[in-house]
């Protein structure tokens, strides 16, 4: 059955009537799925071919856009190269379509694929980089403004939203958190513990977990978890929110998206993440202590002791105060990736995992510029 | 209008909806919804918004899963089957969605290709010839194949989903609001060429819409349906003869009186 469905072509060379001509019988399916297969053929018809060429498609029994497109493309450059082309046994209903095909084929015209050179891709991705850095900065002076704005009238804060934010961002982000943070704290104590042995300096594991805990661990851990959680949900809701014309909505509305979508995010963050810092600081040393006194002997009392001689209120402080910065720059660049959204899905996809590198790329860089900061004031 | 269904057999029916229902959760979208299409004819659903038109559409080209009855396209029963025997069917027909449905990643042209690259063997420069070919079928200019659906008007945007769907020269195109959002000038170029499908490539068209310009134009049956049940099916003249309220309230509001007195001055 399969071998009916394909299209045919047979050649006559009648060289002993006419030195010229050349008859062509096409039978079978000229069909968008059978015309694969002659395709080539009609293609040596057109290099070879000249004179009085007869294309018979009276044999023809099915013919539809694609097949009469290339009985029509192979007269035409045939016409070009001299020859005269006839076609023989064609029905009414063969005939409409052609006449469409060889209407509608002076307005086709194939999209040639466009080339980008090496130096011109450079150029381009340069220009993009500059250009979204700029953004960056425009939307950073935008969301200062709408904040100042906000500190003025502090009216026009909105409470629900940033309500809604700290439940999603914060609230539910408790779970994920505390648990790594456990994890955290048992690992150092478990890393460590071995070491502290060697020396007899069991107790200092108190000293080991709470310092690294409090001064980096968990505001890096706590940032970098709400990074992946809550700015990339930030990109892919503004983000979508663009493709379906929303933010123009909002914009026609009279409300500033800055004002709706991006402050209560930032304020939220803002609120959310020191207290999960906190909590994520808890939760890493209890870990740590679990793990002293099943691996080093040191009960929990003891261990509270020393480490209440360990900690000052500044290691606690360096920790937390970070936080806030974190939180702006996830926030920030959450939201910047969101609007960087045009036309597509892939679009969304793309910003979405741009706003999660470089969220925490960010984090890590303003991290290492605190630890130079405190380094010189001797914290 | 049952004279002409009967001296057919059933098998030569394109479309063949039998006892349908359908039910979102507790909400029945069809009871006993019986109607045929038949081939080369341009047959229309029509009805008040929220009547069940596209879902008897989502039905038949397989989105849905109604609870009983039975459709059979191409003389085969859709309800049930399974992808893989699916494929073949779903290469008989195009569906042009209401919002165009156009791969927002793709350029217009690429997406009428990606159809052929799929289910053809055809080589890379003929597929684009083909594409070409297709995107001035549907009255597009050759410039929009380079363009993405997000830089097209909506009209643009229509065109370039029924070059997609036609795109396989498909037997049996279902087109669902083809001028729903368009200015009446591109609509009344939809009218053109859903008529020109029809006579030149021989398709078969089913269409949703509440356009009754188009109606009037080009359908040569219709289908009222109202609460999930069909009012009444024959062509637009026969349904304007109609008793029921809801029909003539439909053909003879003031849209449509206007809609009907147009069509009779270009008779």
């Amino acid at each position: 059955m399969t071998a009916k469905r394909v299209a045919y072509l047979e050649f006559d060379h009648n060289a002993a009537s006419e030195p010229q001509s050349v008859s062509a019988r096409c039978a079978g399916e000229w069909t968008v799925r059978g015309v694969a297969l002659v395709e080539p053929h009609l293609a040596a018809l057109v290099s070879t071919g000249a004179g009085n060429i007869v294309i018979d498609v009276s044999a023809i029994s099915a013919l539809d856009t694609a097949g009469a497109w290339l009985l029509h493309r192979t007269s035409q450059t045939l016409e070009r190269r001299g020859a005269t082309v006839r076609l023989s046994g064609t029905r009414p209903e063969f005939d409409t379509l052609l006449h469409l095909v060889a209407t509608r084929a002076e307005m086709a015209e194939p999209v040639k694929p466009v080339k980008v050179g090496f130096l011109e891709d450079v150029g381009l991705q340069s220009w993009r980089s500059l250009n979204s850095l700029s953004g960056m900065l425009a939307f950073i002076g935008e969301s200062a403004v709408a904040f100042l704005r906000s500190l003025i009238q502090p009216r026009r804060i909105r409470w629900r939203p940033i309500l809604h934010n700290l439940q999603t961002a914060g609230f539910e982000a408790l779970p994920i958190t505390g648990l790594l943070s456990f994890l955290m704290g048992v690992v150092i104590a478990y890393q460590g513990a071995d070491q502290l042995q060697r020396f007899g300096a069991n107790i200092f594991i108190a000293d080991l977990v709470g310092l690294a805990m409090l001064r980096e661990l968990s505001p890096l851990l706590t940032a970098i978890i709400v990074a992946g959680r809550s700015g990339s949900a930030y990109a892919a809701q503004i983000g979508t929110m663009k493709i379906s014309e929303e933010i123009d909505a909002l914009r026609t509305i009279g409300v500033g998206p800055q004002e709706l979508l991006v402050q209560p995010k930032i304020l939220a963050l803002i609120i959310a993440l020191p207290l999960l810092t906190v909590y994520a600081d808890i939760a890493g040393v209890l870990g740590g202590m679990i793990m002293a006194s099943s691996m080093l002997d040191i009960s929990y009392g003891v261990f509270l002791d020393r480490l209440e001689e360990a900690l000052s209120l500044s290691s606690f402080l360096t920790g937390v105060i970070k936080a806030p910065v974190f939180a702006v720059i996830i926030a920030l660049v959450g939201c910047f990736q969101g609007f960087q959204v045009s036309g597509s899905a892939d679009s969304v996809g793309r910003q979405t995992t741009v706003s999660v590198v470089q969220s925490i790329f960010l984090v890590i860089v303003a991290d290492a510029i605190f630890s130079v900061i405190f380094n010189w004031l001797d914290l | 209008m049952n004279a002409t269904t009967k001296q057919r057999p059933d098998s030569a029916d394109v479309i063949d909806i039998r006892d349908l229902h359908t039910r979102f959760g507790k909400a029945v979208v069809h009871e006993d919804v019986s109607l045929t299409v038949r081939p080369g004819e341009i047959f229309s659903l029509v009805g008040g918004s929220g009547c069940g038109k596209s879902t008897l559409l989502r039905a038949i080209i397989m989105l849905l899963q109604p609870v009983s009855g039975s459709i059979r396209v191409f003389g085969q029963e859709v309800i049930g089957l399974n992808d893989e025997s699916a494929l073949p069917l779903r290469r008989r027909w195009g569906v042009m969605f209401e919002r165009g449905a156009l791969f927002s990643s793709m350029t217009v042209a690429e997406n009428v290709a990606m159809v052929l690259h799929e289910h053809t063997h055809l080589n890379a420069a003929l597929i684009n010839e083909v594409v070409a070919l297709k995107i001035a079928l549907t009255g597009l200019p050759a410039d929009a194949g380079a363009k993405y659906p997000n830089e097209l008007s909506g009209g643009m945007r229509k065109r370039a989903a029924l070059a997609r769907a036609i795109a396989l020269d498909p037997e049996l195109l279902f087109l669902d609001e083809p001028t729903a959002g368009l200015d009446p000038l591109s609509a009344s170029g939809i009218d053109e060429l859903v008529k020109s499908l029809r006579d030149v490539l021989g398709l078969t068209i089913m269409m949703v819409t509440h356009d009754l310009d188009l109606l009037w134009r080009t359908a040569d049956r219709v289908a009222v349906l109202d609460k999930g049940h069909i009012l009444g099916i024959g062509s637009m003249n026969e349904l304007s003869k109609m008793d029921h309220p809801l029909v003539r309230e439909y053909f003879y509001g003031p849209r449509g009186r206007a809609a009907r007195e147009q069509t009779w001055k270009k008779k």
